[in-house]
């Protein structure tokens, strides 16, 4: 039996010589480039005919480099594992060199050095442990935070001002533009996509009340939080991060600096004074965007300030601007945690701030959901 | 024990290792070791990549705690101390990190400012003046009002020095302080560590596997090693490299791989002990 077959540069010819041995020989270039077709043809042989000899003749090889080893370490390994024998000839001086760099028994997976698979209670163990010790630097870090931040309002003389300052300007100033831009088109979405289902029943004066109820109380704190989170949340894991990647962290650590009231509490602070501004910023542009609507569907501006004024409530405004406080703890809170916890490594600061913007924005959900049930229980 | 520990046991100890232990969750990286580091000393701990010495000197510092063992700082015993008696201790030392570790949105003389604004009563000028004088010495007059960006690697390690020493500490621990330097530099700043260590008295402990620095500085090493995690060797550089007759430690102060040893490797594995 003899086959045959050509690659580009290389071919391989396997012949079974005797019931017992299998040669194969192997002509042209053995490279990077090469070696695939010739591995996939040498291996086959090799598995069908399961021989007790395996000789690779490998006396017409031209040139053969590290990948060309790799498919004789292959083929030795694979007939070792048969139980077989293995033998190269024809190899020029200089390949067997080469050859003789690479130890074949490096290379054998052995089937003992597989770790073994821990079994389901061990795994369940191994996980709720993780768990556990997760949820502690997460109680450990929000008693920290909380501590500093009584300790600020106890010692405002103690607080990072210019930083605090720093911060606000970065946090809330420079997104002014962004938050105006999402919440205009918000608010004229909304309104226009609720002008048409209410202009059926001749009702499209109340979307006015609609957007201002929905945007005071709901729309306005969340979208404004979402799009700061995405601004600054991540924008702290990465400066946190980065800063642990340095090893800054550790510096401060060892002055016995806490980087909690020296680098998050300044942080929190800014997004505490600086969410509910931008909230009722982020407002005043949804309803701009409403008061577009309302002047494509005919209303006047003091029809649509008549609706608005007679609709919204301090309290509404207010039950909006009082969840931003949580917002803004979650943003800069999470946002450092993740900065804080950076692994090591290139793809370590952009975790983090994946990391920060995505439980941000699960955790302020979840903390508006609660909000949503207090308040209807409270009647507001 | 070498020669020249029997030389020092008489000064007095500043920092005491003893039966340290160090691991990350369940793996032991360094195990079971005692030393003590004599005050006024430059005392290095080398050894090849991955033997632990960052890890020692992390413990050293405080950023971990040890797993066994304990380690006293002038006495007090820095693994086990918390809240203020541990800033004590803390404000006893300066780290220089192996990055410098400068804080990126501070100027240098900001970054030199840092632990005297914290820690001190001083007026604006005159912390000022003490962070001046700091930069003065390690060499960084003029670059006071620059960025930690704006500066050379050599002059970033220069700064870390200088923030490290601004409390004036009784120990400066220096973490790899000429890795990605050139020679010239490396030099320079092998120098500086002399000139402080003469002038100021105040005791060194460097991590560090450049040859040339070790020769330049120590008046004492400890060698860890990967495979026994613990220390393999103690004493003078210069007396190690011609006495020793550990095969890695021999290796590691001859530059030499194991076929240059002429043993084929073999002795390498043979049992090590300690000088």
């Amino acid at each position: 039996m003899t086959n045959h077959t050509a690659t580009s540069t290389a071919s391989v010819q396997s012949a079974t010589e005797d019931n017992n041995t299998l040669r194969v020989k192997i002509n042209g270039r053995l490279d990077a480039y090469t070696t695939g077709g010739a591995w996939n043809e040498s291996v086959n042989a090799l598995s069908k005919t399961k021989p007790a000899n395996l000789i690779v003749d490998a006396g017409g090889v031209e040139y053969c480099d590290a990948s060309g080893i790799a498919l004789f370490i292959k083929l030795q390994l694979q007939q070792e594992k048969q139980g077989g024998g293995f033998k190269v000839e024809g190899l020029s001086p200089e390949l067997e060199k080469l050859y003789d760099l690479f130890d074949p028994e490096q290379f054998a997976e052995h089937d003992d050095e597989k770790a073994p698979k821990d079994d389901t209670i061990v795994a369940i163990g191994k996980e709720s442990f993780n768990f556990w010790q997760e949820l502690r630097v997460h109680i450990e870090f929000t008693g920290k935070l909380t501590v500093g931040l009584v300790k600020a309002f106890l010692h405002p003389w103690k607080i990072r001002w210019q930083e605090v300052f720093m911060t606000s300007e970065k946090f809330g100033a420079n997104s002014l533009f962004i938050i105006a831009l999402v919440n205009f088109l918000v608010g004229l979405v909304i309104a226009f996509q609720s002008a048409i289902p209410m202009q059926t029943y001749g009702a499209e004066i109340f979307v006015a009340d609609l957007v201002v109820i929905a945007y005071f109380k709901e729309l306005g704190p969340l979208m404004t939080a979402f799009v700061v989170n995405g601004r600054s949340g991540s924008a702290f894991a990465a400066e946190l991060g980065t800063m642990k990647v340095n090893e800054e962290l550790d510096a401060l650590e060892t002055m016995g600096l806490d980087p909690v009231p020296f680098l998050v509490i300044p942080k929190v602070i800014a997004a505490l004074f600086m969410l509910p501004l931008l909230t009722v910023f982020g407002n005043l542009f949804g309803l701009l965007g409403a008061l577009v609507v309302m002047f494509s569907l005919g209303f006047t501006f003091e029809t649509f300030l008549n609706q608005i004024t007679t609709a919204a409530t301090y309290g509404l405004l207010l039950s909006g601007l009082f969840k931003t406080l949580f917002f803004a703890l979650i943003i800069a809170g999470v946002g450092c945690l993740a900065g804080m916890r950076a692994t090591k490594g290139p793809s370590a600061v952009g975790d983090a701030a994946t990391k920060a913007v995505v439980i941000g924005i699960v955790l302020m959900i979840l903390v508006d959901g609660i909000f949503g049930v207090i308040y209807y229980i409270l009647g507001i | 024990m070498s020669e020249t520990q029997e030389n020092i046991t008489n000064q007095e100890k500043i920092i005491n290792v003893t039966d340290f232990t160090a691991a990350y969750g369940e793996t032991i990286v360094i195990d079971n070791i005692t030393f003590d580091v004599y005050k006024g000393e430059k005392f290095i701990i080398l050894g090849g990549s991955g033997c632990g010495k960052s890890t020692l000197l992390k413990h050293m510092i405080g950023l971990y705690r040890p797993a066994k063992g304990r380690i006293l700082i002038e006495g007090q015993n820095i693994g086990a101390a918390y809240g203020q008696g541990r800033i004590e201790i803390l404000k006893s030392i300066g780290v220089s990190y192996q990055s410098g570790a400068l804080f990126g949105s501070m100027t240098v003389i900001e970054n030199v400012m840092l632990p005297l604004k914290e820690y001190t009563d001083l007026s604006k000028e005159t912390m000022d003046l003490v962070a001046r004088m700091k930069l003065n010495l390690v060499g960084l007059s003029g670059s006071e009002d620059k960025m930690p960006a704006e500066l050379s690697g050599g002059m970033i390690k220069r700064a870390a020095l200088a923030r490290a020493m601004a409390l004036d500490p009784d120990i400066l621990f220096l973490d790899e302080p000429s890795a990605g330097l050139d020679p010239i530099t490396s030099a320079e700043l092998d120098q500086l560590i002399n000139q402080l260590s003469k002038s100021l008295g105040v005791t060194f402990v460097i991590v560090t596997h450049e040859l040339n620095s070790i020769y330049n500085i120590a008046d004492r090493v400890i060698m860890l090693d990967k495979s026994t995690k613990g220390i393999i060797a103690e004493g003078r550089p210069e007396y190690l490299r011609d006495n020793s007759t550990i095969p890695i430690v021999q290796k590691f102060f001859l530059r030499k791989t194991d076929d240059q040893l002429g043993d084929g490797g073999e002795r390498s594995k043979a049992m090590p002990g300690r000088e």
